[in-house]
């Protein structure tokens, strides 16, 4: 193929790929929820589909869970990556944490709200192993701690995935802040650590951050597959009633379904407004809490405050794969043991085959979107680089656009647009939908090192003859090995952990390993389970072991390469 | 024919703002020495020379190589070839392999492999030609760097800062071998500096920018 005529293409169809969906998505729920569904023999304009939404009496409460989950969740994990950064960058502590990030950052949402569900539920692990001892309780308590009507279990599932992810996009801010030097010049002025880095670096490193922290907002407000794990049944969030609705046989169901998207992608936007006032307020606070000179008294306190949040976030996402480990091996485990009376190899001969048969769906899918989501991000990058292009702050939003619209506002719409076409849902088009989250994910991973590439070795290698493409190929892609790699493993674990893309789109015939231990969600078989967590978390991990091993393995004898 | 570099009205601005002008007539053997503070685009003329100006800057005029305008080509047909002042040896290839990677096309296996281990011993690297070039000292790299880009065959060497990096006592030696070699080829070469001994050294006309001419 002529790649001098191909590759001007590239950032057009990766943005085709990327927001074709989207807007597909959301004019087909425009549609229905003002009553135009001529699959069911409807044809609109009406007003029916709003009118039924809100009469329907769990409206409140559902608007209010999606509401305070995804406020509360951002702003507690938010809370907690700042405080922990500005208390703690740069020692031990901190460094444990940052050891910590791959591994967490790669537990599936789903597979994490398992692990913490086993955690603290009134018979989970922490209960048997303070009873009877601690407690008294000989039987579990009656308490309603997973699934509480107020969804604060679902926020703490929230906040334990989003913790390291807003850690990681903040360690990547700090490297372009300079932040080492602003704090050491407040401590030289009497400044605690902690305040002096609120002070002097936040402001920079919160202006970085803001676009993926809108993400959060977004995607806690509207999450489903946590919600359906951890989260209230009568009435549940918002998104999981419209994606009940939206899988209920009676196709009119859809209108109304349709409808609550709007309403959905409506309240992220209010929300998404909300957090920009509080910005700016909290901005206007912040001028006047430094302009008062306070030094910061209790920063010792807040610090150990912050660290004590940030590794129980971690301990709980790694102590519920531990409890995920425990259950996948349990013989009879009865109540208040600390561990099951014997370990057996039953659960995985039970339930092995199963996963194996997901695991390969979950593969296949993964493994074609994450390597389309790679060529087309090193096409987009490549022409940036050959063409003189330059992405402006505008174009960056473009690649956050498809995380900042809830997936419950476009998802039903595109499957209501597909069945209306009468296009088959399937593998296919399933592939097209994760499509649309993997990209921004790869294309942000990668673009950073790509850029970073010293652009001397491609005039160095131009002089010596090479062509653009034998630069690309033989030159810029083998010194990028390793952040490419890196992208790779990011896209195979977004792929791996998508549940409502799969679901919807795949009309229920696409049996991936999220959407089978979604599934079990209702069924209460922790054996069961805790096998498909934990192959789910594997499916996700082992891409990031082998991204940070071949590398290492390929380029043994290459020192230049052995670093960053 | 006429054989060597030549600038022909070589003016590059960056906003509307005038950088720099250069006519000059670079012959087989000779060195152009450019001199100025950081800053006044240096540089810049020596990526216009290599066709790789970044988009922000205009430049106007002609290059002309061994007879045939270059202005327009392709960065990989110009057949200039260029020394910075880091090595810039391809991090992932051994030693032999960067050597390989300048070699023309052509030849048996033997044979090329025959022309990297002359082109060592030429500057004194035997048996270099499996090492990882990060286990190179400095001036090892600078000499492995000279000779991938002369088995390139260039038609003209344009340096950029080229010995700043190395310490005093090599400087003075690659900076030898540097223009022996480019003497022996008779190539045109075009360097830019800040340093008063390298341009003194290159022993040929010498240009500075940032004052009235």
């Amino acid at each position: 193929m002529n790649r001098r005529r191909f590759l001007p293409i590239l950032p057009a169809l990766t943005l085709l790929a990327m927001l074709g969906p989207v807007i597909a998505g959301l004019w087909g729920t425009v549609m229905p929820a003002f009553g135009h569904l001529p699959a069911a023999g409807l044809t609109g304009p009406s007003l029916d589909p709003f009118r039924d939404l809100f009469d329907w009496a769990g409206l409140p409460r559902a608007m209010l869970l999606s509401i305070s989950t995804g406020l509360l969740a951002t702003s507690i994990s938010l809370a907690i990556v700042m405080l922990v950064t500005a208390g703690w960058s740069g020692t031990r502590p901190f460094r444990a944490l940052e050891r910590l990030l791959s591994p967490l950052l790669s537990v599936p949402h789903a597979a994490a709200a398992f692990g913490l569900a086993f955690l603290i539920a009134p018979s989970g692990w922490l209960s048997r192993l303070m009873s009877p001892g601690v407690t008294g309780w000989d039987r579990p308590p009656d308490l309603l701690i997973v699934q509480d009507t107020w969804g604060l279990t679902m926020t703490a599932g929230l906040i334990v995935k989003e913790v390291p992810f807003l850690l990681l996009i903040t360690l990547a801010a700090l490297g372009q802040a300079d932040a080492q030097r602003s704090v050491t010049i407040s401590q030289a002025l009497g400044y605690g650590r902690l305040t002096g880095w609120l002070k002097t670096v936040f402001p920079r490193v919160y202006a970085q951050i803001r676009p993926p922290i809108y993400v959060v907002l977004a995607y806690s407000m509207s999450v489903v597959d946590v919600a359906v794990i951890l989260g209230p049944n009568t009435p549940p969030s918002l998104s999981v009633q419209i994606v009940k609705w939206m899988s209920d046989p009676d196709l009119a169901m859809r209108l109304e379904g349709a409808a609550g998207a709007l309403l959905q992608l409506a309240l992220v936007i209010g929300a998404l407004v909300f957090w920009r006032i509080g910005e700016y307020v909290i901005g206007r606070l912040g001028q006047r809490w430094i302009a008062s000179g306070a030094r910061g008294r209790l920063d010792p306190v807040v610090a150990q405050l912050a660290l004590f949040a940030g590794a129980a976030s971690a301990l709980a996402v790694l102590l519920g794969m531990v409890v995920l480990a425990i259950w996948s091996f349990a013989g009879f485990w009865g109540f208040p043991d600390a561990f099951p009376d014997t370990f057996t190899l039953r659960n995985w001969m039970r339930f092995g085959p199963g996963t194996l048969e997901a695991l390969g769906e979950t593969a296949l899918i993964a493994i074609t979107v994450a390597l389309a989501a790679l060529i087309l991000t090193i096409g987009c990058l490549e022409a940036e680089y050959r063409f003189g292009l330059s992405f402006s702050q505008r174009a960056v939003w473009l690649l956050y656009l498809p995380l900042l619209i809830p997936q419950t506002a476009f998802l039903p719409g595109l499957q209501t647009l597909m069945l209306n076409l009468g296009a088959d849902v399937g593998r296919l088009p399933v592939m097209a939908a994760h499509l649309v989250f993997v990209l921004p994910y790869v294309f942000l991973s990668l673009a950073d090192p790509f850029r970073a590439w010293d652009t001397r070795m491609g005039t160095i290698a131009a002089a010596l003859r090479a062509s653009p493409n034998g630069v690309l190929w033989r030159v810029r892609l083998p010194m990028l090995l390793r952040p490419i790699l890196t992208a790779l493993a990011v896209g195979l674990a977004v792929s791996v952990g998508q549940y409502l893309a799969t679901l919807l789109i795949g009309g229920g015939r696409v049996a991936t390993l999220t959407t089978e231990a979604v599934a079990l969600a209702s069924g209460g078989d922790r054996r069961a389970i805790a096998v498909y967590g934990l192959m789910q978390t594997g499916a996700a991990l082992v891409p990031f072991a082998l991204a940070l091993l071949l590398p290492a393995l390929v380029w043994r004898n290459r020192k230049g390469l052995q670093h960053g | 024919m006429d054989k060597g570099l030549s600038l022909r009205d070589v003016s590059i601005s960056k906003g509307g703002t005038p950088l720099l002008s250069v006519t000059h007539d670079i012959g087989p053997g000779e060195v152009l020495t450019v001199m100025g503070p950081s800053g006044v685009g240096k540089s810049t003329l020596l990526a216009f020379i290599t066709g790789t100006l970044a988009p922000d800057f205009r430049a106007t005029g002609e290059v002309w190589l061994d007879g045939h305008n270059i202005t327009r080509a392709v960065p990989h047909q110009r057949r200039v070839g260029i020394l910075f002042q880091d090595d810039l040896l391809f991090p992932h290839l051994s030693v032999g392999a960067n050597l390989a990677f300048g070699l023309q096309p052509g030849g048996s296996a033997t044979e090329r492999k025959a022309k990297i281990d002359e082109a060592l011993n030429e500057v004194g690297l035997s048996g270099f030609a499996d090492r990882d070039p990060a286990t190179l000292s400095g001036g090892q790299k600078a000499r492995v760097a000279l000779m991938r880009m002369l088995l390139s065959e260039p038609c003209g060497l344009l340096l950029d800062e080229p010995f700043s990096r190395l310490d005093a006592a090599l400087r003075a030696q690659v900076r030898d071998m540097v223009f022996d070699r480019a003497k022996a080829r008779a190539l045109p070469v075009l360097m830019v500096t800040h340093d008063a001994d390298d341009a003194q050294a290159a022993d040929g006309v010498i240009i500075t920018l940032g004052q009235p001419a």
